[in-house]
């Protein structure tokens, strides 16, 4: 699904180099967790990926099926069907939450030339997943993040991933600022959306959101690079011994 | 050899050919004290404070400059849905054929020419006198040419609820029209009006309304300056509010050589309310844009609020200018005014000058005033293109999130609806090119 390989990445305004060569591949159906320091480059990635200004790839590659992921524009990559859940989701006062989601729709559905969905089909669809997501009328109606709390946010950017249903979903920090509902709300949604087409990509600082969504792979990483590779238990040795002891190990 | 012909005053060429109407006693007064007004502060230019940040030459030259008529073919009329009773001037001239009935329950309308022959009228009170109030401590000149000289208009009298808004529909079809055109809006105690005007006009169109709101009554105004790229305008809106009355004017702009909206309020009975709101979509591309919003208000009562929100959207080396200033009165006590003056530029070639100014005498009162002037947020614009929208079409979505304080300022919902669609499709429209 997705295939990271020797992707460097350097700031583009001062001369900082974030990756180092990251070697990733997520298969369909598989639910990878990223997991490192601060500053290690996890959020880089993410950012890299959904393509943000800012950022001078130096070397690699990114395919998003066999497509080039760093070829392409931002809106371009949402239509190939990658989705990023933001660790920070925007504000965007004036613009209605359904709004915003309907015309997101619409314009991949159509950067894939398919039928616009109709309004009352999306009407249906919306008012289903938010009832999943226990996110009212009301919060469908504001505008996009406006007055949401942090959970809120959460919930509205899983929303927007079970509406849009992309192939290959990244979440970055998606627990940052939740209590032990909201991430187990955010948490279930996700879970719903796994399924054998679709990948996974969790970007996470602590163990404690890989207890709702089970990973089949965890990676270390750390100063720019995938360090450590291995299954759910690398997370559960992060959460007993911190970092430190495989960083040292790695070193 | 003759001698060269001595330089004609330009103030004395505007007047050429021009006639004072006929009409009854006091409107030849009220018209001879509005030319002796224009001729004693003479026409403005450039180098006049008021005039700082628009030239005023193409609007008070003696012939307006050509215009070509622009006929979009692809839009309906606005508020085609809107059950209204319409009123159509074509290049300045009322239409009776194409006009409604101009008959509706709670409302008296007239045609200003009928009103001003008759003897005995309530318009003898209003004529020329908000206008002539308006001219301290700022001189608005072409607003007295107005009074003094306009041809033709609406007088409306609103003695109850208004069934259903006027709308006054103003057609532009010749080159060289030159419109002026004074309008009077007397709301009665207790009664409530909502005025419609769309259109372009003429060529060159000097529009004057004054309104009266008696105490407890409503005026609502909403304005749409539409698509006619060459056609240029000075309109003045000169209002006095009553106690616990409410003013609302909101103006959408899209095109136009040159447009110069005043707005001249005075809040005179307590516990009132004035708002008033512009949205102007600016294009470079089309030909010169000029916008020039120019507001007064006068706090002259306690316990009144005043709100101004004008925002701006400006390509491809549009121009926006705000003037807007609230005074506020010895004794105004507890005055709530409030400004805010935004432009959004999406080019580097566009600009926006906005001079905000407060002038307070009283002192247990809140006004606030701010202006902006920045380019489309990067962060939304990121976030909208990474769920797939594209960048045109995501700078379209939060330049009409950005207009959108001005469009809610639209109280009717139907109304409101109707211009923000409309914006909608004018965005719509550039994007496909």
């Amino acid at each position: 699904m997705l295939d990271i390989k020797g992707l460097a990445v350097k700031l583009e305004e001062e001369d900082k180099q974030i990756l180092k060569g990251v070697d990733l591949s997520v298969e369909a159906g598989s639910v990878h967790a990223i997991m490192g320091p601060n500053g290690s480059g996890k959020s880089t990635l993410s950012y890299v990926l959904s393509g943000r200004d800012g950022y001078e790839v130096t070397g690699g590659s990114a395919l998003l099926e066999g497509e080039n992921l760093l070829d392409m524009d931002p809106e371009e990559r949402a239509a190939a069907g990658l989705f990023l859940a933001f660790q920070y989701p925007v504000e965007i006062p004036g613009v209605g939450n359904m709004t915003f989601l309907r015309t997101a729709m619409n314009a991949q559905r159509k950067a894939r030339g398919e039928e616009e969905i109709s309004a009352g089909d999306f009407l249906k669809l919306i008012r289903a997943k938010a009832k999943e997501l226990k996110i009212d009328a009301e919060m469908l109606k504001r505008p996009v993040n406006v007055g949401f709390s942090g959970g809120e946010k959460k919930r509205n950017e899983i929303l927007q991933m079970a509406m849009l249903e992309p192939k290959m979903c990244i979440l970055d920090e998606t627990d940052s600022g939740l209590d032990v509902d909201a991430m187990k709300l955010v948490s279930e949604g996700v879970n719903a959306l796994r399924d054998a087409g679709r990948g996974f990509l969790v970007i996470t600082h602590y163990q404690r959101l890989l207890d709702h969504i089970a990973p089949d792979v965890v990676h270390i990483m750390a100063d720019g690079r995938i360090v450590k590779s291995g299954g759910p238990e690398l997370a559960l040795e992060v959460e007993k011994n911190g970092y430190a002891d495989i960083l040292t190990e790695v070193a | 050899m003759a001698a060269p012909a001595q330089k004609q005053d330009p103030t004395e060429a505007r007047l050429e050919g021009l006639t004072l109407p006929d009409g009854a006693a006091w409107a030849r007064e009220a018209r001879e004290a509005a030319l002796g007004r224009f001729r004693a502060m003479g026409l403005p230019t450039r180098r006049d404070e008021y005039w700082r940040y628009t030239d005023p030459a193409t609007l008070t030259q003696a012939a307006a400059p050509r215009a070509a008529v622009f006929k979009p073919t692809d839009e309906v009329p606005l508020f085609q849905e809107v059950d209204r009773l319409k009123v159509v001037f074509i290049d300045g001239v009322f239409s009776p054929e194409k006009s409604d009935d101009l008959a509706m329950a709670g409302l008296e309308i007239e045609r200003l020419q009928d009103a001003l022959a008759k003897d005995i009228h309530w318009a003898k009170d209003l004529y020329g006198t908000r206008e002539a109030a308006g001219q301290d401590p700022v001189a608005r000149p072409q607003a007295a040419l107005n009074t003094a000289f306009a041809t033709d208009g609406i007088v409306i009298r609103a003695t109850g609820k208004a069934e259903k808004p006027v709308e006054l529909i103003y057609l532009h079809r010749d080159e060289i029209s030159d419109a002026i055109l004074h309008h009077l809006v007397r709301v009665e105690p207790g009664a409530d009006v909502t005025v419609l005007e769309v259109g372009p006009a003429a060529a060159r169109f000097n529009k004057c309304m004054e309104i009266d709101v008696a105490d407890t009554g409503a005026f609502h105004h909403v304005r749409a300056q539409g698509r006619d790229h060459e056609r240029r305008a000075v309109t003045h809106m000169f209002a006095r509010v009553g106690k616990e009355a409410l003013y609302k004017s909101f103006t959408t702009t899209a095109n136009g050589v040159m447009t110069r909206n005043e707005h001249v309020i005075e809040i005179a009975g307590d516990r009132a309310t004035a708002h008033v709101a512009g949205a102007a979509l600016g294009d470079g591309h089309y030909g010169k844009f000029h916008h020039d919003d120019t507001v007064f208000i006068t706090h002259d009562a306690v316990d009144c609020e005043s709100r101004q929100v004008f925002k701006k959207v400006l390509r491809n080396g549009a121009e926006g200018v705000f003037q807007g200033k609230i005074l506020v009165k010895e004794g105004a006590q507890k005055t709530d005014g409030y400004q805010i003056s935004q432009s959004l530029l999406l080019d580097d070639d566009s600009s926006f000058q906005a001079k905000p100014e407060l002038e307070i005498y009283a002192d247990d009162v809140i006004c606030s005033h701010g202006s902006t002037t920045g380019a489309i947020d990067e962060t939304a614009l990121f976030y909208l293109r990474s769920r797939g929208v594209p960048t045109d079409e995501a700078t379209d979505l939060l330049t009409l999130a950005f207009l959108a304080e001005a469009i809610d300022e639209i109280a009717d919902e139907a109304l409101r609806e109707d211009v923000a669609a409309r914006l909608r499709e004018w965005l719509e429209r550039r994007r496909r090119g």
